[in-house]
């Protein structure tokens, strides 16, 4: 089965999304990730979509969802690298993503995890 | 299966409101029943958007806009078609995209173009958000016979 692979770098987990996702691969997405958190006590979690040249609803809703998911289960996320385009239509559509914390790239996401 | 087919959606789409003469240049369907055709529209209106040379911006919309569309399509309406058009007025030149299904139809329109509204699941934003993204949007929906959705997004 496809899947997004998660990358471990200390106690954080690093996912570049690189491929456009279909619903049921985003879902898997997030069930691997949160499985994850779990299996190699995680304290953060990093999400790259600097490569993402859509963030729909359904991706949006799954971002924010696996947030919350990671909250509960004590890691925190930082949704990096987003494109200003996708920025603009995201806010147009309705979805400002609230509670999930951003960063503007990958190491200002892990300076941000590692102060925390 | 395709009841609500190809031939309703171009009925619908040259009923929809443009510019008084704008002449059809192109056409392409493509089914909507999976996943993946989310995907397929997904990167067939990000080709038409690229050789109509919409800024990047408004090519993000369309496609967010397509992307939500297609997947109500899907998801409330039981799987369709799209058909993509590019359209030519003289004046300037762009893509209308009709989304059609011969689901339950949407019985409450303007209840279902409002934010926050969903009957599944969803976030409620894929109606009215994909609206907010395009130039022009109408929709017809018949109650057992099937929803026909359309957008238009002209080049500046």
């Amino acid at each position: 089965m496809e899947r997004i692979p998660i990358l471990r770098i200390g106690d954080l987990l690093l996912v570049s999304i690189q491929v456009d996702m279909h619903d049921r691969l985003a879902m898997t997405l997030q069930d691997d990730l949160t499985e994850r958190i779990v299996s190699d006590r995680a304290k953060g979690v990093l999400i790259d979509i600097s490569s993402l040249d859509l963030v729909d609803s359904f991706i949006g809703r799954m971002i924010s969802n696996t947030a919350a998911m990671a909250r509960v289960l004590d890691a925190q996320t930082v949704l990096v690298g987003m494109q200003p385009a996708v920025a603009i239509t995201l806010v147009e559509l309705g979805l400002t993503l609230p509670g999930v914390k951003t960063a503007l790239n990958v190491e200002k996401g892990m300076v941000m995890l590692g102060k925390r | 299966m395709n009841a609500l087919d190809a031939e309703d959606a171009v009925r619908f789409a040259s009923s929809l409101l443009t510019e008084p003469g704008a002449r059809v240049t192109s056409g392409t369907t493509l089914p909507l029943h999976t996943d993946e055709h989310v995907v397929g529209v997904r990167k067939l209106v990000r080709e038409h958007a690229l050789a109509l040379k919409l800024s990047l911006v408004e090519q993000t919309k369309l496609v967010t806009a397509a992307s939500e569309l297609a997947r109500n399509t899907i998801k409330y309406g039981g799987g369709g078609m799209v058909l993509a058009q590019v359209l030519d007025s003289g004046l300037r030149q762009g893509l209308r995209l009709v989304f059609a299904d011969d689901g339950p139809g949407i019985a409450d329109i303007s209840q279902a173009l409002r934010d926050g509204y969903t009957s599944g699941g969803g976030m409620g934003l894929g109606l009215g958000g994909a609206k907010r993204l395009v130039d022009e949007f109408d929709i017809d929906s018949r109650s057992g016979e099937g929803t026909a959705v359309a957008i238009v997004k002209w080049k500046k």
